[in-house]
């Protein structure tokens, strides 16, 4: 778990414009609301994500990935991790 | 009255040096950024020599990191690090990326003769054609289109102006600065970034080579390659880079304090129909005549005040008419004809941004009292030497106090562009 979210973090921090919103980010941010990312940067997230973690995600699991958290049940779901 | 318009700030990705310092030093000792590309010959080009610019010093680099623009468009790449060299140079901060305060005065126009095809060519069509539309990725769109450079920019500064793009061909970076200019005399901007950019990138230059305007001869000697004005010239050597300006009222220039390179006194754009001599890709000199008159009419300077003309002169058949046209219209000849030179000789022919990238080495000479060399015409084409005297063409660094700078580019489609720079 602790790995998977390390890894989702490094994708993340990769569209994050200014780092210091982590130190305000509540315990399980919102992608876009909370860490300012740019709403058009969620499919190359997931992009990043399909490719290193070797897993496909569809366009209707893609409208619902809002949060940190999310993105991590996914990845866990498609994995069986 | 007329409003007053004074260049501020200039910026500069050229292949013989990327800033603004290194380009002077470069034009001053007449280096030439022309070099033998292995990828060129692996693809079979008759042209195998051109000039790249080297940008990986710029200290503008990690602003376009940061951006997510190091996968963009070069075209973009270059007018950032120039831009924002230009804007720095001109003595104005760029603003806190958070920061919600919006500069409505300045706008951008920044062009390109070819735009953005080394995306489209390397990334859109293969990635569209294997039906891999998901790994364009969202920034494709911002990566690739035409007005990238300004969007993107626009974004960085937090301009408010027109932001917008401009092409003809390879008078697109003169034809940008009037741009600029005439939407401030208008009225509608106090501040303009303007000039333009062209991409390194074989699917940018393959079309001139099949075309065979550029040179096949000096593969073997890059450097010699680019011959304007000499008699064995034989086609352009292509380049890329951007050369970008920040202009403004002289009002707000003076009110700032702002170091003021030169005041743009006049210009003009038109065409010649392809008529008359002229077609897609010859001038039509009636056409360049009027461009050129009307240059001197509207900025309100005598033929004979013009010291110095920073030519178009690509190295190609048509150097000796562009003399000519100057020499017809000026009514100046022999040693009274006024210096000239060609930047193309150290560069190659940027295509849409040459014309932007001269003006800047025309104001650079202005400033510094020199004029540079124009590499490679020992043997000047005898055309030319039945019109002006030899000495008018510099062939080492020569000492020139320059007041009144005239910069004219042509471009495919018969089209002119002409404008007119004094020392304020």
């Amino acid at each position: 778990m602790e790995n998977i979210k390390t890894q989702v973090v490094a994708i993340l921090n990769k569209y994050i414009f200014d780092k210091k919103v982590w130190n305000i980010a509540p315990e399980n941010p919102k992608i876009i609301a909370d860490l300012k990312i740019n709403s058009a940067r969620v499919v190359d997230i997931v992009l990043d994500v399909e490719e290193l973690f070797g897993i496909e995600i569809d366009n209707k699991t893609l409208e619902k990935i809002i949060t940190l958290n999310d993105i991590i049940s996914v990845i866990k779901s498609k994995t069986g991790g | 009255m007329k409003k007053r318009v004074v260049v501020t700030g200039l910026g500069i990705v050229a292949p013989n040096g990327t800033g603004k310092e290194k380009f002077l030093d470069s034009i001053q000792k007449g280096i030439s950024g022309i070099k033998f590309i292995e990828e060129l010959k692996n693809l079979n080009f008759g042209c195998q020599i051109g000039g790249v610019p080297d940008y990986t010093d710029s200290p503008f680099l990690s602003v376009v990191e940061k951006y997510g623009l190091s996968s963009a468009s070069k075209t973009i790449i270059y007018s950032v690090l120039a831009a924002l060299e230009a804007w720095r140079d001109a003595g104005i901060e760029v603003p806190p990326w958070d920061s919600p305060d919006v500069d409505y005065d300045t706008g951008i126009i920044i062009g390109s003769g070819i735009g953005s095809v080394d995306i489209f060519c390397e990334r859109i069509t293969p990635l569209t054609q294997t039906g891999r539309i998901k790994k364009l990725r969202s920034t494709i769109v911002e990566h690739a289109m035409l007005s990238g450079p300004s969007a993107n920019l626009a974004g960085i500064l937090a301009v408010g102006n027109q932001v917008s793009f401009n092409s003809s061909a390879c008078s697109t970076g003169t034809e940008s600065i009037i741009n600029g200019y005439e939407r401030i005399l208008s009225g509608k901007a106090k501040r303009m970034i303007v000039g333009a950019a062209d991409a390194y990138s074989p699917f940018c230059w393959s079309g001139f080579d099949a075309m065979r305007v550029t040179t096949w001869k000096h593969n073997d000697a890059p450097a010699s390659g680019s011959r304007p004005m000499s008699a064995t010239a034989s086609g352009f050597v292509p380049g890329a880079g951007a050369g970008i300006l920040v202009i403004e009222e002289l009002e707000t220039a003076l009110q700032r304090n702002a170091r003021i390179y030169a005041e743009i006194m006049g210009c003009h754009i038109n065409a010649g129909g392809q008529r008359n001599g002229g077609t897609m890709s010859a001038p039509n000199p009636e056409g360049v005549i009027k461009c050129l008159h009307k240059t001197i009419e509207d900025a309100g300077v005598s033929n004979s005040e013009i010291d110095y003309i920073c030519g178009h002169l690509s190295s190609t058949m048509a150097d000796p008419i562009e003399i000519k046209n100057w020499a017809y219209a000026l009514n100046r000849k022999g040693n009274d004809f006024p210096y000239i030179n060609s930047l193309k000789s150290m560069i190659g022919h940027c295509i849409g941004a040459a014309g932007s990238m001269e003006t800047i080495s025309a104001i650079l000479q202005m400033n510094h009292g020199f004029l540079h060399p124009s590499l490679n015409c020992e043997d000047i084409h005898p055309e030319i030497s039945e019109i002006i005297d030899e000495e008018k063409i510099p062939h080492t660094l020569k000492k020139l106090n320059i007041n009144c700078i005239a910069k004219s580019s042509f471009g495919f489609g018969d089209v002119n562009a002409c404008l007119i720079l004094k020392k304020i």
